[in-house]
Parts: structure tokens; C-alpha cells; sequence
């Protein structure tokens, strides 16, 4: 249960902070995606030089029985790395759009990772055990001249320190001319869709050499594109049913019982625009970024330069609920278009229960809101509040006028400083926090 | 700040003034942001964020390269000074040959994360 304002019962503190204090931030180090697996206990991160790194939750210990479990190192593998597309001049970024995770069956765990082009399934296993006693080599590895070997053994287990391998079971390639922004897993364990500019793909964890096609939205004239898919996502229970969103901001509900070919919709959500308040930017900041079903897939959550807003499955003319992130902004979209920030894609993410949503916004600042209380907190991650258990302030911009104590004016706002990439436990109050090349976690403070 | 999305309840006069002013307040820092836009760029795409965007979002990455031109250049250089696109990002048009110089250097990524430091 989460609640987000700073009184009553609850609080935020610092927990850990991942990477490096350097000011120089290399390109490969800035992170791109964060997600935390179906029991939280896994979290990973992938980052611009095309590499995965998965931290683990330790067991709480005995000795301090209220203090969550920190996160540790778990494996770290290089994913995907820099190609060139001779054939049509085109550089293709190692850049990790998205990490997804496959529900646990067995021992090991499984993760998709994608870049612009390819799709990857991992397996990450644990070895700790490992036989000894061959008959045909040595403990070294050394093979034993067969001629030389007067009796027989039965090799046998032994234990060994713990190593954790990663290994690509799968590689789902060339299915994509434009760029993948999107993956997700299908509730049926078995699909999973992935998403480019102008189409989506179904594909089945097992087979690599095909997929099908679902939705197709390029135009027959590239003159007449108007828009384009930003986002996509499986509904969490109906494995028929998923949605797309759209650099227009609308979001288009499909169901693949309907047809092959998903080009028509069975739900079309979009907020009908005020006209008077038209102008150059209007498009622009109601292209949506991140599409995100709520756990019970009642609702479905967007998330556009602004605010991110609550749909309800059942009504697509309005969202039901609107929440402004960084309202402030619409006096500075000018010099934010300048500098490219305006087509800066922030992600959102739901807690465990729905309860509350968080995304992230400039100056290393992320926003709560809790959807009952309708409260809201302006967090920030940054070193200076990195002492354990510290709690965090909540910090407040100034729009204008008098700046009072411990404000901080739009204007001193970082934009290089942008949280993009934030994920949520789905059963406790632990969030990781990506800040260009450092991982923050938080957990809630217990009274 | 956090609203629900619903405005219309109250009665219509009162309701339509309110609205107008809001709506005024809302346009106002937009409309002036735009036009300080329009006053930097004259120029700038008739149609708003239209395939413009668009189009250069789904051409990120594209790099064109021809060898002639690109020797051309090469001896073209010694005697004048080619316009450098520098301002474009990802779209190399125009006179604009590429060379080793314009390519931001590939460092490789080999190395393991700072994050698993």
C-alpha cells in the first residue's frame, strides 16, 4: 500500500545508489532501461553501450529484520553490440530500448532485450555445483590418453562458488525496417508483440525464422504519414487484447480475435483537444511516450510531455484522471524545442496495487501520485541525499515571483539532468530510479 | 497538481467565463512561446509537427556515403572551404560530404558497466 504524501505513515528514504560519482558521464553508461521481474526480487538495467546488468535482492537477514533486502550485482552481460546495415547506410545503435521479463518456470530466469532492430531472449542460470572425477580428462582440462586409463570412475557432483551465466537462447532478427520502441510479453507465456514506428510484430519465444505481422500503419505514400507508434503493450490477463499509442496522442485499443491484420481497432482513446488552445506545439507534447496497463487491466496509463493521464478500458473519450508532472514547462517550450528537450520520452510506471504512479521529469526530480489521497511529491535523486536511510525531502519548483527557501526556480532547472526510466516493485514500496548513468533505489520507511 | 477531468458541472454562464479564463491563462504562455518560436524561425514547417518530425525520426541513423563524392571533397578541401552541416543532426543532404573527421568516434562498449563496479 503506498501513499506518496510526506505526512501520515509514510516516507521515502535512500536506499542504494548504482555507477560511477564521475562528472564526465560516458555515452555507453547512461541507462536506458530499468525493470524489475515478476517478484521483484531481480531488477535490471540495460544502458547506451548495448550491456545488461541484473541486480539481486539479498535475503533479509536476522540481525536487522526491518531493513529491506539491498540489491546486489547479479550478472552482467554485454547484449547487443554496434552494427552497420551496408545495404541501406544505416548504423544501427547497440542502445538498449527494453528490457522485459518472462514469468519464472523453472530455476532459471528469462529476459527479452531489445535495440532498434533485434530482439533477444537470455537465460541467466545459476551453476553451483560442478562434476569432478572424468574418466577421459584431467581436473585441468587436460584430455587423458584413453590407452593409459586402467579403471573406471563415476564422476560426481561437487559444490563450487556460484556463477551465474547468461547465455542468448533466442535471437529474433529482421522483422523490423523502422525502429523498435516496444516489447511485451503476452499473458499466455508463449507471445510476446514488438513495436516500431509504423508497425507490430507477434512473435512466439520459440521461433525465431517468423512472425506475424498484426498492425500495419504505413501509409502507401510516405507524403501522407501523419503519425506515428510510440508504444505498445500486451493487456496483463486477455491475451487477445493490447494497445498501441501514437505521436498524436491516441491510443488505440486491439483485439487479434477480431482479424489477422489488426489495422482496425476495437477502441480508440483520444482527448478531444480544446481548438483555441491549438498551436505549434499542441502535437507535439500529446505525443505519447509510455503506454502502461494497471496490474488489474481495468486501466491503462499514458504518459505525454506534460502530465500523464489514467484511461479507463471502458471509456475512450476522456481519461479519467489527469495528472500534471511539470506544468511549469509550458511557458519554457520554445527553448525546449531548441534544445530537443520537447521529444524527451519519459516513461510511467503503477505500483503493485495500482495505487500510485510515478514517472520522472528534469533536474533528476520524479513525481508520485497517489490516485486515492490525490496527493502528490516532487522527489529528487541525488548524491547529496545518499546517506542509508536518509529520507527524502520533497522538493518544490517555483514558477515565478518570490522564490521561498529550499525552491528552486524553473529556470535553474537541469535539463541535461532528465529522468527517463523509473520501475516500481510490484509488491512493495522499493523503487529503482535511473539518473543518466546511476541507479537510485528508495524503499519506503517503516515507522 | 493533479485534477480530475471534469469541467462542465457547473452552471453555464459562471461555467463558460471560468473556462474562457483559464483558457486564456493556458494559451497565453504557449502562444507567446510559439511566437518567439516563429520570430527565431520564420521559416519553420508550415504544417505544426508534422512529417517533418516524423520523417527524421524514422531516418535516425542514416548515414549516406559515397566514395567519388567523397574524393572529390577531399581534393575540393585543399582549395575552399566546404559548408559544414553540423546543425542537422542525422540528416547529411546538400553538399555536405562526410568525412573521418564529422564521425563521432565509436569507443567500444567491451568494457564491463560501471553500474557492476
Amino acid at each position: 500500500m503506498a501513499g506518496v504524501g510526506g505526512g501520515n505513515d509514510f516516507q521515502w528514504c535512500f536506499s542504494q545508489v548504482k555507477g560511477a560519482i564521475d562528472e564526465d558521464v560516458a555515452e555507453a553508461d547512461i541507462i536506458s532501461t530499468v525493470e524489475f521481474n515478476y517478484s521483484g526480487d531481480l531488477l535490471a538495467t540495460g544502458d547506451k553501450g548495448g550491456r545488461v546488468v541484473i541486480f539481486q535482492r539479498e535475503q533479509e537477514s536476522k540481525n536487522r529484520p526491518l531493513s529491506r533486502g539491498e540489491y546486489n550485482v547479479y550478472s552482467t552481460f554485454q547484449s547487443h553490440e554496434p552494427e552497420f546495415d551496408y545495404l541501406k547506410s544505416l548504423e544501427i545503435e547497440e542502445k538498449i530500448n527494453k528490457i522485459r521479463w518472462l514469468p519464472q518456470q523453472n530455476a532459471a530466469h528469462f529476459l527479452l532485450s531489445t535495440n532498434d532492430k533485434t530482439i533477444k531472449l537470455w537465460k541467466i542460470s545459476e551453476r553451483d555445483k560442478r562434476a569432478e572425477g572424468y574418466n577421459l580428462k584431467d581436473e585441468d582440462g587436460r584430455l587423458r590418453d584413453p590407452f593409459r586409463i586402467t579403471s573406471l570412475r563415476v564422476p560426481v557432483l561437487m559444490p563450487m562458488d556460484l556463477m551465474v551465466e547468461a547465455s542468448p537462447r533466442r535471437i529474433f532478427a529482421n522483422a523490423h525496417t523502422y525502429h523498435i520502441n516496444s516489447i511485451s510479453v503476452n499473458s499466455d507465456h508463449e507471445t510476446y508483440l514488438s513495436a516500431d514506428d509504423l508497425r507490430i510484430n507477434l512473435w512466439h519465444l520459440e521461433i525465431t525464422d517468423r512472425s506475424f505481422n498484426i498492425v500495419d500503419i504505413k501509409p502507401a505514400n510516405m507524403e501522407e504519414l501523419t503519425e506515428v507508434i510510440t508504444a505498445a503493450e500486451c493487456h496483463p490477463h486477455q491475451c487477445n487484447v493490447f494497445v498501441y499509442s501514437s505521436s498524436k496522442g491516441t491510443i488505440r485499443l486491439c483485439d487479434m480475435r477480431a482479424s489477422a491484420l489488426c489495422d482496425r481497432h476495437s477502441k480508440f482513446f483520444e482527448e478531444p483537444e480544446d481548438p483555441s488552445s491549438r498551436s505549434f506545439f499542441s502535437e507535439i507534447i500529446s505525443s505519447i511516450s509510455d503506454v502502461k496497463f494497471s496490474h488489474s487491466g481495468r486501466y491503462m496509463m499514458t504518459r505525454d510531455y506534460l502530465s500523464v493521464k489514467v484511461w479507463d478500458l471502458n471509456m475512450e473519450n476522456r481519461p479519467v484522471e489527469t495528472y500534471q508532472v511539470h506544468e511549469y514547462l509550458r511557458s519554457k517550450l520554445c527553448s525546449l524545442y531548441e534544445n530537443d528537450c520537447i521529444f524527451d520520452k519519459f516513461e510511467c510506471c503503477w505500483n503493485g496495487s495500482d495505487s500510485a504512479i510515478m514517472t520522472g521529469s528534469y533536474n533528476n526530480f520524479f513525481r508520485m501520485f497517489d490516485r486515492n489521497t490525490r496527493r502528490d511529491i516532487t522527489l529528487e535523486a541525488s548524491r547529496e541525499n545518499s546517506k542509508p536511510r536518509a529520507i527524502l525531502k520533497p522538493r518544490k519548483v517555483c514558477t515565478g515571483g518570490k522564490r521561498k527557501k529550499d525552491e528552486i526556480s524553473v529556470d535553474s532547472l537541469d535539463f541535461n539532468k532528465k529522468i527517463l526510466h523509473t520501475a516500481w516493485h510490484p509488491k512493495e514500496n522499493v523503487i529503482a530510479v535511473a539518473a543518466t548513468n546511476n541507479l537510485y533505489i528508495f524503499q519506503d520507511k517503516i515507522n | 497538481m493533479s485534477s480530475e477531468n471534469q469541467e462542465s458541472e457547473a452552471p453555464l454562464e459562471f461555467g463558460e467565463e471560468k473556462q474562457q479564463d483559464s483558457q486564456e491563462k493556458d494559451a497565453n504562455p504557449v502562444k507567446s512561446e510559439e511566437a518567439k518560436l516563429k520570430a527565431k524561425y520564420p521559416n519553420l514547417g508550415q504544417k505544426p509537427g508534422g512529417s517533418d518530425f516524423l520523417m527524421k525520426r524514422l531516418q535516425k541513423g542514416q548515414k549516406y556515403f559515397d566514395s567519388g563524392d567523397y574524393n572529390m571533397a577531399k581534393a575540393k578541401m585543399k582549395s575552399k572551404q566546404l559548408p559544414v552541416a553540423g546543425q542537422e543532426k542525422g540528416l547529411v543532404t546538400g553538399d555536405h560530404i562526410p568525412t573521418p573527421q564529422d564521425l563521432p568516434q565509436r569507443k567500444s562498449s567491451l568494457v564491463t558497466s560501471k553500474l557492476a563496479g
